[in-house]
């Protein structure tokens, strides 16, 4: 996937190397702002509270 | 002779092989998947609650100079060590549900730290933000129990550094009022379901308060949740808000004249 990739972009390969870093920051990114918190908020909190049950 | 033959067909076959097949996808989509999950965990773990704390503070701090209407970058005076008896404390009334009513200020958590306190213990409108105050328990400086809660892990983990404390360590609520002292005694580890830390005489059910207790709830082992860790802390006095902060914490309220 990641190969194929690397042979079909029309780049030297130090600007490859760009568009990949480019691309996993892009990624990250996008997983800050917009996925972990929502993974976040799905997932059960370690609970702090003291509770009657 | 027989070895090299069989590797250079190998190669040969290999060359052979189609480029992308779907178990090589698979693969890769699964390492993709392994390095998103460590970056999540990275982010909980870390980044979040950098993030999460600052936030906490700034948000305190700007809520102690609206509380002090210092905001002109004054420098608040802090009170004197030798003053007045400021007689009883100051008790409000219990605000609406995930209201930003107090600050906790604990000087052994760092020197900046102050962290806003909400009416309530609700997930994510509150505990998401900062402390809690458990509905149904005093309100601060009151004869009786204020028990506070946040986590330990994530969100901020206002009360991660919690087996720090040490005794005779001070711990402040802040509000509108002023500040009240407490001062941190002992840690206690109860079951989840260990409602009767929240007492007005912890642990004693149906007794009549004379002392002031302040206790702080959080999850125990740290990142688990199998057990609670409890700290109390006992009233001390405390500080009218026009006669100034008392000097321990008065770089936290400089900060707040400042920004």
């Amino acid at each position: 996937m990641y190969g194929a990739l690397w042979r079909v972009l029309p780049f030297p390969a130090w600007l490859k190397v760009i568009v990949f870093v480019v691309l996993a920051a892009a990624v990250l990114t996008a997983c800050v702002l917009w996925v972990f918190p929502v993974i976040n908020d799905l997932t059960a909190p370690i609970d702090a509270t003291v509770e009657g049950g | 002779m027989t070895v090299e033959l069989s590797r250079v067909e190998r190669r040969r076959a290999e060359r052979r092989r189609p480029r992308v097949t779907v178990v090589g996808v698979l693969g890769e989509l699964l390492i993709t998947g392994g390095v998103l999950v460590m970056a999540f965990l990275g982010w909980q773990l870390w980044l979040n609650n950098v993030i999460s704390s600052s936030e906490q503070k700034t948000e305190a701090t700007q809520a102690s100079e609206q509380w002090s209407m210092s905001d002109k970058g004054e420098a608040v005076t802090p009170a004197p060590v030798e003053r007045a008896d400021p007689g009883a404390p100051q008790v409000d009334i219990a605000p609406g549900n995930a209201e930003h009513f107090a600050n906790v200020i604990i000087p052994r958590f760092g020197a900046d730290y102050t962290i806003p306190i909400r009416e309530g213990v609700g997930v994510k409108d509150v505990l998401a933000y900062g402390v809690g105050h458990y509905p149904d328990t005093q309100m601060p400086g009151d004869v009786g129990n204020v028990a506070l809660a946040a986590h330990r892990t994530g969100w901020g983990e206002p009360f991660r550094k919690i087996v720090d404390l040490q005794v005779g360590d001070n711990i402040y609520v802040e509000t509108e009022a002023g500040w009240y002292q407490y001062v941190y005694r002992s840690l206690e580890y109860v079951m989840p379901t260990g409602v009767g830390v929240l007492n007005p005489v912890p642990q004693v059910a149906d007794a009549v308060p004379t002392d002031r207790i302040l206790t702080l709830t959080s999850c125990n082992p740290i990142t688990t949740a199998a057990e609670r860790i409890i700290a109390y802390a006992v009233y001390e006095t405390w500080y009218p808000r026009a006669g100034g902060p008392p000097a321990e914490i008065a770089a936290v309220a400089q900060v707040a004249a400042a920004g």
